[in-house]
């Protein structure tokens, strides 16, 4: 297990910890939306739903583009699937000592065995 | 889950990741195998090109434990070590234990608690880590991380869920 220093992981998991930005982020999956859209449903003033975007765009879970007067957001889906593998590759890394222990179990049964039909 | 072979690992809470896995062999042998340094060394995960160069145990409250590993450049090191809180053989350990890497230094203290659950002949182990922070825990997980994985959006639909 190589231990990796990784700042934009670290915003991720930061921009994933406050509610209000995974309801912003579940409303996204679902199709791109304006800041005022998506401000409404949270009971959010405009300036605050404004800086919740912002976080989520400093770790590039959104992409956000003007349109005269409107601030479109979209979701962007790589850094959030890399967050998600976690689980999964530190899963991994488990199940191969895992296995491999598995056959030591097994020799070690071979051994036991031997030893009581000495016995 | 007590099908042999199929391994569990969930995070519960903020600061703790649970892995549990269901062993073929009654719970001495899993605690033998598990705590027995020559036997250690033959399982435990080592990264691509490291080498186990320590691997001591001394497995009573109090004992201390201590592996370290060699990098494939010989510059690089990594120690990870602690001392026994709980032990109850063929049941239960809880230990402290810390990374330490030539390079980033020392990580924030853990705590592991392994326990081993013998049914029928088999036996389910279930190790849990206690980190100090949200933080800590996330990092260990980002540590195990490859790169280059694709995108899936099943997948963080899932977690968004949450």
């Amino acid at each position: 297990m190589v231990l990796d220093r990784s700042p934009s992981l670290d915003r991720v998991f930061h921009a994933l910890a406050h509610p209000a930005r995974r309801a912003i982020l579940r409303r996204l999956t679902e199709h791109e939306q304006n800041l005022s859209e998506l401000a409404a449903p949270l009971k959010m003033s405009f300036p605050a739903a404004s800086k919740h975007v912002r976080v989520l765009e400093r770790a590039k879970l959104v992409r956000r583009r003007v349109v005269g007067r409107a601030h479109v957001c979209r979701i962007e889906g790589e850094p959030l699937a890399k967050a998600s593998d976690f689980l999964e590759s530190y899963r991994k890394v488990w199940d191969e000592a895992f296995r491999r222990l598995d056959d030591v179990l097994e020799e070690m049964k071979t051994r036991d065995e031997s030893r009581s039909r000495g016995a | 889950m007590n099908k042999t072979g199929a391994i569990s690992v969930t995070t519960r809470g903020d600061r703790e990741i649970v892995v549990t896995r269901a062993f073929d062999a009654p719970g001495a042998r899993a605690w033998e195998a598990m705590t027995t340094p020559a036997l250690i060394r033959r399982w435990l995960f080592l990264p691509e090109g490291w080498t186990m160069t320590k691997c001591e145990e001394d497995i009573r409250v109090g004992g201390s434990f201590l592996w370290e590993w060699a990098g494939p450049d010989g510059a690089r090191a990594m120690t990870l070590s602690g001392v026994y809180r709980e032990v109850v053989p063929g049941a239960r350990l809880s230990r402290s234990e810390v990374f330490d890497i030539v390079g980033p230094g020392r990580m924030p203290e853990q705590i592991s608690t392994v326990e081993f659950v013998e049914q029928g002949g088999k036996t389910i182990v279930r190790v849990t880590i206690l980190f100090p922070s949200k933080e800590a825990r996330d990092g260990m997980l980002a540590s195990g991380m490859e790169q280059g994985m694709g995108a899936g959006y099943d997948r963080l639909a899932a977690m968004l869920a949450e």
